[in-house]
């Protein structure tokens, strides 16, 4: 038995209206029947888009909302139906990492008070001497000096932030600790210094995690299963590797298409899948498939009436389309969108695609706020530290990025101004690698 | 990576990390009150209310006459227009009966803060526990919370909505003429307030990340209340007291004018004083001009702290 099991999670907000008493008008269905398995001591990545529901999934599994529908059990303990008393009680085993390190600590508490306070209400140490040596121990194990203990959130970096907010979690020793964006809100530097320590206090304390993220770079590294979400519900599960290797359902191919290759030639030769159309309201979700709005393989009739299950493909690979089989086949044609070569002299050679719908796919291309991260997936795992200072050393690509750029600038000034942005930004997140380096040495 | 290299980059880490072992954290308490001492307005603000604090203590002992006694009562005619005004023996002149104004004066500064002072702390406390209810219920009590906040909030608006002079005059109409009811009526007009900012500060705290922290630690509700969400909403309360002071003492006068104040027209009050000069106006202004000027000081210094506090506690300056 797996220790973290949802099944059919559904979480509404009720939208309400009125003067003196609220009506009901309708519901955001933030999340639409997720369910999932975290096996004990691994990883589960969870990505997608902004507004896609994986942040209130998080949430619900500790109960920060109200779950509408479905269980949540940790280790055969169904929170969903847990009074409140004992819900809180509980909570000491799972425990949340947030998004933004400064705005979840209290900036009137000093770190000694903000750790103690979840030992406090969980009757953990005897006294203040007793609960003091802990934090020290576990401040220690986060990396912070143990004189912050009198210091206020404000006097800390923004990483130094995160790890007190890590330090917070521990300290109760839970089980799982579900970390929400643990790092989009911190430099690229810092970012792989936080990603390191959760894995290592993975390997130190056997903690399991759901990882919470938008970038594809991050969850790749850290995940052992991810699961892909699209308003409110699960497309795509696959182990990590699997996953990147071949997407198979239409919205991760797309997501995964919009991710630039560290390497010149592969990246001239990628192409990039171009979904039409906006992220539907998720209080108004579409009928059936809720991605065949957007879907490039989208048929007629089915995709339009039949809301697919998640179904296994092989090799723990699960799928919510009904054609997965068929487009990886290459049987189904594209009916909409278009699939374009990602770079900018594929851009010029084609001069149809400037047209206004083909941009405003671009803009709206959920995966379009991730190629900036990406050079980060370079050194994604530890172990390839090494490669990716060779490829540092050559210090070729940031180079050839950034003719590209200047290229892309005198050859046409109207078609898509974040191309030259992507490629600057590449190179500043190439050149904050190379600065990290030597720290990562020592 | 082994364990061991881990362990000497953490360790190396903490090293980079560290700060001088004596150093301790300075509070956001301790840092705005730094800023605060580093404010013109906030000093000159907290010097004239020194004094003013000073003189309403030892004032009427200080008092070169009694502050009722009509010793120069053959010198001044009302009736014919005839007064007296600054002279060797009585620094700010006499007023229509006879009586002496500096010493009056001195006097009624105590009466002046003791309004000030009580009203607006029963406008505080009263505010204080009503928006904090309110706020903590909207904040963790879930639909039935919502709900009581509901009720709560549309009484502090039938409350607002009245004129706060109209309100306060109906309250010491109600309660009888003394200088207890315009403490209770001035204090009854801050009220909402003091509720409707605590409460709206503490929905805006109530939303923030750290209450969400503090919920998944398993933290109580009461505690995230008391501990969290209150003292990070008091920063706006605290400075309209500041600016509250300024127009209780205002407000206390425009009572006293208006005749609802003390019965006593004997025992002086800035504010009696200014009623009562006001027949005389055009014959002895300067009867009107020093409560006047005295009332106008003193709800400028507690202005001038209030705002110098405004901007010492706003966390966008936090630096």
């Amino acid at each position: 038995m797996s220790l973290l099991e949802l099944d059919g999670v559904k979480v509404h907000f009720p939208i309400k209206k009125g003067l003196l008493f609220d009506r009901t008008v309708g519901h955001v269905y933030a999340v639409d029947g997720v369910s999932l398995k975290v096996e004990a001591g691994e990883t589960y990545g969870l990505v997608g888009e902004s507004g896609c529901g994986k942040t209130t999934l998080g949430r619900s599994v500790l109960r920060l909302v109200d779950i509408t529908e479905g269980s949540v059990v940790l280790d055969g303990t169904d929170l969903a139906k847990l009074p409140g008393e004992e819900m809180r009680r509980f909570r000491r085993r799972l425990q949340m990492v947030f998004q933004d390190p400064l705005g979840s600590l209290n900036p009137r508490q000093n770190i000694e008070s903000i750790l103690s306070e979840g030992m406090i209400a969980h009757g953990i140490g005897k006294d203040q001497e007793e609960r003091r040596e802990k934090i020290k121990a576990i401040l220690d194990k986060v990396g912070l000096p143990s004189n912050a203990l009198a210091r206020y959130p404000h006097e800390f970096s923004g990483g130094q932030r995160q790890r007190i907010g890590i330090a917070r979690a521990l300290v109760l020793e839970p089980d799982v600790i579900i970390c929400d964006e643990p790092v989009s809100a911190l430099d690229v530097s810092v970012q792989a210094q936080v990603i390191n320590l959760l894995e290592e206090l993975q390997e130190e304390l056997g903690l399991t995690y759901v990882v919470i993220a938008h970038d594809l770079a991050v969850v790749r590294h850290i995940s052992d299963t991810i699961g892909v979400m699209y308003l409110g519900s699960l497309v795509e599960e696959a182990p990590s590797d699997a996953l990147y290797a071949e997407p198979k359902h239409p919205y991760t191919k797309a997501l995964m298409s919009a991710v630039p290759v560290p390497d010149p030639e592969v990246e001239d030769k990628r192409e990039r899948i171009l979904l039409t159309g906006d992220l539907p309201s998720p209080a108004n979700p579409p009928s059936g498939c809720r991605f065949h709005t957007r879907c490039p393989w989208a048929q007629a009739e089915r995709c339009a009436t039949e809301r697919p299950e998640l179904r296994d493909v092989g090799g723990g690979h699960r799928v919510a389309c009904h054609y997965a089989e068929d487009i990886a086949s290459g049987k189904l044609r594209l009916t909409k969108g278009e699939v374009v070569s990602a770079t900018r002299e594929g851009v010029e050679d084609n001069p149809t695609e400037d047209t206004p719908e083909a941009e405003a796919a671009e803009a709206d291309a959920p995966a379009a706020e991730t190629p900036a991260k990406i050079p980060a997936q370079a050194e994604k795992p530890a172990e390839k530290a090494v490669e990716a200072e060779d490829k540092a050393a050559t210090a070729e690509e940031p180079a050839k990025a950034e003719g590209k750029a200047e290229k892309a600038a005198e050859a046409k000034a109207s078609p898509k101004p974040e191309a030259a942005d992507e490629a600057d930004e590449a190179v500043a997140a190439d050149e904050a690698k190379a600065s990290e380096e030597p720290e990562k040495a020592v | 990576m082994s364990v061991a290299t881990k362990t000497d980059k953490i360790q190396r880490l903490a090293e980079l990390t560290a700060t001088k072992e004596t150093s301790t954290g300075a509070s956001l308490w301790r840092e705005a009150f730094r800023r605060l001492k580093s404010s013109k307005m906030a000093i000159i603000g907290a010097v004239i209310i020194a004094v003013f604090v000073v003189i309403a203590i030892v004032g009427p002992y200080l008092t070169p006459y009694a502050p009722t006694a009509q010793t120069w009562r053959g010198e001044v005619f009302p009736n014919q227009g005839k007064f007296v005004g600054p002279r060797g023996e009585n620094w700010f002149g006499l007023d229509h009966l006879g009586r002496d104004m500096f010493s009056r004066m001195l006097v009624g500064a105590r009466q002046t803060l003791l309004v000030g002072v009580v009203s607006t702390l029963i406008g505080l406390v009263a505010g204080f526990l009503i928006g904090g209810l309110s706020g903590a219920a909207a904040t963790l009590g879930g639909e039935a919370g919502k709900r009581v906040d509901s009720v709560i909030m549309r009484f502090i608006d039938m409350m607002l909505a009245l004129p706060s002079l109209l309100l306060a005059v109906s309250v010491a109409a109600v309660m009888g003429q003394s200088l207890t009811t315009v403490m209770i009526a001035v204090g009854v007009v801050q009220v909402p307030v003091f509720a409707r900012l605590l409460r709206g500060s503490m929905l805006a705290q109530g939303g923030a990340d750290y209450v969400l922290a503090a919920q998944s630690l398993g933290v109580r509700k009461r505690r995230i209340v008391t501990s969290q969400i209150i003292p990070n909403s008091l920063s706006p309360v605290i400075v309209q007291a500041t600016l509250s002071l300024a127009t209780a003492i205002i407000e206390a006068a425009a009572l006293s004018y208006l005749g609802l104040g003390n019965p006593d027209p004997a025992i002086p009050e800035w504010g009696v004083m200014l009623a009562q000069a006001q027949r005389f106006f055009d014959n002895a202004p300067m009867m009107a001009v020093y409560p006047a000027v005295g009332i106008i000081i003193t709800a400028l210094g507690f202005t001038l702290l209030g705002e110098a506090m405004r901007e010492a506690l706003d966390p966008k300056l936090r630096g």
